[in-house]
């Protein structure tokens, strides 16, 4: 019987590289010039780039009210309606404005390009960090490194599906449990005083016991909305302050996974890591039109909201764009199934070549 | 140590509320125009992550890095927040005859 299973194993297990920040794939970026490196950008001139990154309150603000409208109005009927099927649907939008929508106006809001006006953008950062449980300053630091280092392997610490692919784990991811099982565990050690040797890396040490307070602060909240939750002998609390980031996640992870995933590593170019999809109005208010990924990563400067004419801007050099989200999954999904057993596979997007600049990594391992 | 005066550019190859990169001796500065045609100087990388600042945005006297969106008052070089912590380095900067000049350490 042994031998009879062992024909139909690979010769060899996958190896898993080591995604660590201070492993030892951290040095050979290092060595190999991956780290902190000059990226392709497509040329933009000047003047026309100064005018896409302009900032403006109008469209965020209109943006942001709708959202916490949209919150209120479901978050209200899904209460007034408990006890019955009928708050099922208005749980559901709650769930995706607050576990989903939340991420993209925490990402927006970070880089610091949603308003005009700095602490519009702070105060929806921290709300929206709080929803979709990522812990302010350590995302801030982590997502500055995302830009810097995109899909590095041992540099980028937002890399969401390390090759090869954990199935059991994309699968809960839709509930977003390991990342609140992992933010938990990360809120109790900054809770009580202590970052990771990773987080050490990229979290420079005077930004430390701002780390230690909001986690405290964080776990206050929740210890709170949970001791309500027990003397009304009610999930209500639970259903409008903490569960949504989980049954409201899945929308959120459809989105990250969609955005490098199966595409390649260790390259200095965003068209060939980074995804742009056609998205209808809706998902693009939800994703504040991140869905323009490529360009947002070759140009952070540019607000979501002038990414569209970004994207005018640069197409002609830059891959076709995915026509849906579907479209991209229909590349992902079987990339994904693949790298299970092989992971050095990757999808290889064309790329006009008149302005190939594209630096590859001569070792994979 | 003495200032040494260098030419960046004439007056008219900043645009009001711009910077352009300048370097000089194997160093970068970013040199700036307000939007009231005041001439200002930094380093011109970021001290974060050593991204030339001449390819972000000027808005009022505050640069913002094009990488992670660190902002600067080039004015006093003072690091307005997350992701950058240490401030910026300035320079004397003077106009004589419609050229911008620089003060570098000699």
């Amino acid at each position: 019987m042994a031998e009879y299973r062992a024909a139909f194993e690979p010769a060899t297990r996958p190896v898993r590289r080591d995604y660590r920040l201070t492993g030892n794939q951290a040095a050979r970026a290092v060595e190999q010039g991956l780290a902190s490196a000059t990226w392709y950008q497509s040329p933009v001139p000047r003047k026309r780039l100064k005018e896409l990154m302009q900032r403006r309150d109008g469209p965020a603000l209109r943006d942001t009210g709708l959202w916490l409208l949209a919150l209120l109005v479901t978050g209200t009927a899904g209460c007034w309606l408990w006890g019955t099927w009928a708050c099922v649907p208005f749980f559901f939008a709650y769930g995706v404005l607050y576990g989903s929508a939340a991420n993209a106006r925490w990402h927006e809001t970070g880089h610091g390009t949603a308003f005009k006006t700095r602490w519009m953008n702070d105060v929806v950062y921290h709300v929206a960090s709080f929803m979709v449980m990522f812990e302010p300053h350590v995302w801030r630091w982590s997502h500055a490194r995302h830009h810097t280092d995109t899909i590095i392997v041992g540099r980028d610490p937002e890399i969401v599906e390390p090759r090869p692919p954990s199935l059991v784990k994309m699968a809960l991811s839709l509930v977003s449990l390991p990342h609140v099982f992992n933010t938990f565990g990360a809120l109790a050690r900054h809770a009580a005083g202590r970052l990771s040797d990773q987080e050490q890396t990229f979290i420079p040490e005077s930004q430390w016991p701002r780390v230690v307070w909001t986690a405290r602060i964080w776990l206050l909240i929740h210890a709170v909305t949970l001791a309500t939750a027990v003397a009304l002998h009610s999930w209500l609390p639970l259903m409008i302050i903490g569960l949504p980031t989980l049954y409201g996640g899945w929308l959120n992870y459809l989105f990250g996974v969609s955005q490098h995933v199966g595409l390649a590593e260790d390259v200095l170019d965003h068209r060939y890591n980074s995804r742009t999809i056609y998205m209808n109005p809706l998902l693009r208010f939800l994703y504040l039109n991140m869905n323009y990924h490529l360009e947002h990563h070759m140009f952070p400067m540019v607000p979501y909201h002038a990414l569209p004419q970004l994207h005018a801007e640069i197409r002609h050099d830059c891959p076709v764009p995915y026509p849906s989200l579907w479209a991209a999954y229909r590349e992902i999904l079987p990339t994904v199934w693949r790298q299970r057993k092989d992971p050095t596979w990757y999808v290889q997007r064309p790329v006009p070549q008149a302005s190939d600049a594209v630096v590859h990594a001569n070792a994979v391992q | 140590m003495s200032d040494q005066w260098i030419d960046v550019c004439a007056v008219d190859d900043i645009e009001e509320e711009d910077v352009i990169r300048f370097d000089h001796l194997q160093h970068s500065y970013a040199v700036y125009r307000s939007a009231d045609s005041e001439f200002y100087a930094t380093d011109g990388k970021c001290t974060h992550e050593a991204i030339h600042l001449a390819d972000g945005l000027v808005m009022d006297h505050v640069i913002e890095c094009p990488k992670h969106n660190g902002r600067f008052d080039y004015r006093t070089g003072k690091a307005l927040g997350a992701p950058v912590c240490v401030n910026l380095k300035t320079y004397p900067v003077r106009v004589e005859a419609g050229r911008v000049l620089l003060a570098v350490g000699a």
